[in-house]
């Protein structure tokens, strides 16, 4: 599914974190909060994909990704009207102290966001390898007409899915709004480091994105210390490059 | 083919005796925008609309165009026609680079490719001293243009020029073989290739062409601001309005993009001098998500809805 709006939700994500914030909430409780209310909009929006572009099956590559690619677009001017184009940011006990360990000092936020996403990562993992929807999730990508086959809707597998990625966003979002300051453009950059991550990993491997995201992670902070900063953004987007050049399958693509 | 060049020849002799009718230095000022519109929307089209593989980084091109002519303009003073061909040679050569790199693939893969092309560019262009960096660069316009009032409306005569040219190209490529070739691509790749359509050869070619108007688009754009500067060169709103105006227009006919760019241009001209420019973008965001639900085949699907007696 040409789904390119995904990390414009996640900059929503991050803004919806920023506003509950803002009344006393937690960043990361506020995350947890979010994430039922992303899955029912993630339902909706797949919802009205469905019914307007693949139930109707006429020509959908390009007008999905055109859809998408609108939505994102809106959400991003949108996120400009309403809070403007300044950086954002959140407060929490958590965040602006750090630990020490002898030599090295470590942010403590760094270590709460590093540890929900490998516990989120984790979790998603167990769930599309052990229960029957993560299965049929991972099997609608392979062969939809097989899915149909074997007695499960592929309508409702992507719609539970594309609920789950959306949810996943909102939780993701709290996180880079714990990390650091957050404004409406960074989605740009966002896009080019989720598909290089992606892409890299190899398509539907989760091990393989955990491995890709250090990787970018480790290349970005490389280039950022030894060619300066404002060569950071083109590090993704290099690689991924690269990689659709060399090898489309990623590292772990089968 | 002959009323097309006789109508084409009417559109530039009209838009040379403008300055007769139109006073006001803005309203050139505006036109050359539609123009340069209308230039990018139908490269555009012709590899989105006719081979349905979508471009992202309409922006990229566009920038490329612009700054190929600035490096030039400034190491040698060449004159705007070399610029533009330079420019439309040197985005041309970067459309057949993506393409060779991603084309083979699925084409989603070669729409995030081309907004990965955009950054990097991006940043080479932030980090290029030459041509200013990021904080840009003032170009000087040559003081005379003989043969017209202003500077503005030669420029503004030179993009109609270029208008012309490409709805041409895009409107023989439509007609001939390889449009069909592309078609057929666009309906299925798959049974396209099995029948002999030599697909790669046809999208590379399409890519090429598509990258080489949109530089040839931008490469005045210098001259036209006198001044460059990386930010509104690679802005998303180029990327957007390429693709949102032959959608818009109805994206399997020529004249489709034609309409999308006139109309969204003029409205964009218009909602940014009276509301706001923020306004104006989120209007083109939401025109073009309301018409790929709504309206499917464009401006031109609805017209062909109302008037079905009429073939075209």
């Amino acid at each position: 599914m040409p789904q390119v709006a995904h990390p414009a939700f996640l900059v929503m994500g991050a803004y919806a974190t920023y506003v509950l914030a803002g009344y006393g909430v937690d960043p990361l409780l506020a995350g947890l909060l979010l994430m039922p209310v992303f899955f029912v909009f993630g339902l909706g929006v797949y919802q009205f994909y469905y019914s307007t572009f693949e139930g109707r099956g006429s020509d959908q590559g390009l007008r999905g990704i055109a859809f998408f690619f609108g939505v994102a677009f809106i959400v991003q001017v949108g996120l400009i009207l309403v809070f403007g184009v300044d950086q954002q940011l959140v407060d929490a006990s958590y965040i602006g102290t750090s630990v020490e360990f002898g030599e090295m000092r470590i942010p403590k936020r760094m270590l709460v966001a590093f540890g929900v996403a490998l516990a989120l990562t984790s979790a998603l993992a167990l769930y599309f390898s052990r229960t029957f929807t993560g299965r049929a999730i991972r099997a609608v990508a392979q062969d939809e007409g097989a899915l149909r086959l074997m007695g499960a809707d592929p309508v409702r597998i992507k719609r539970w899915a594309f609920g789950i990625a959306t949810a996943t966003c909102a939780l993701a979002g709290a996180l880079l709004i714990i990390v650091g300051p957050v404004d409406p453009n960074v989605d740009r950059l966002y896009i080019g480091r989720t598909f290089c991550v992606v892409v890299l990993g190899g398509l539907g491997s989760m091990s393989g994105t955990l491995v890709a995201g250090l990787i970018l992670g480790i290349a970005e902070s490389v280039v950022l210390t030894t060619a300066g900063t404002a060569w950071a953004p083109a590090v993704a987007f290099g690689i991924l490059l690269v990689v659709l050049g060399v090898r489309p399958a990623g590292l772990f693509g089968r | 083919m002959k009323r097309f060049l006789i109508g084409a020849l009417a559109v530039l002799a009209l838009a040379a005796s403008m300055p007769l009718i139109f006073h006001n230095e803005y309203f050139f000022f505006a036109g050359y925008v539609v123009l340069q519109f209308i230039v990018l929307a139908t490269a555009w089209n012709i590899l989105g609309g006719y081979a349905g593989y979508v471009n992202f980084g309409s922006g990229a091109f566009f920038a490329v165009g612009a700054y190929t002519a600035v490096a030039l303009y400034k190491a040698f003073a060449l004159p705007l026609g070399l610029q533009i061909l330079a420019g439309a040679a040197a985005s041309g050569l970067l459309g057949f680079g993506v393409g060779m790199l991603t084309l083979r693939l699925r084409g989603i893969f070669f729409s995030i490719a081309t907004i990965a092309v955009a950054i990097v560019l991006e940043t080479v262009v932030l980090n290029w001293h030459y041509v200013g960096g990021a904080k840009g660069l003032p170009i000087m316009r040559p003081v005379e243009t003989p043969f017209f009032a202003s500077h503005t409306v030669w420029l503004f005569f030179v993009m109609a020029a270029l208008a012309v040219l490409a709805v041409g190209a895009a409107r023989y490529i439509e007609t001939s073989w390889i449009g069909r070739g592309l078609r057929a691509i666009r309906d299925n790749e798959v049974a396209a290739e099995c029948s002999g359509v030599p697909t790669l050869k046809l999208k590379l070619g399409a890519a090429t062409l598509s990258g080489a108007l949109m530089g040839a688009a931008g490469a005045p754009y210098a001259q036209y601001l006198s001044f460059i500067e990386p930010a509104s060169t690679f802005s998303l709103n180029y990327a957007v309005n390429a693709l949102a105006m032959p959608i818009i227009g109805g994206m399997g006919h020529w004249i489709g993009p034609v309409i999308g760019a006139v109309l969204l241009g003029s409205v964009q001209q218009i909602v940014t001098v009276t509301i706001s420019s923020e306004i104006n973008v989120l209007v083109v965001g939401v025109m073009l998500v309301v018409f790929v639900v709504a309206a499917p085949e464009g401006i031109l699907g609805l017209f062909r809805k109302l008037f079905p007696s009429r073939k075209s």
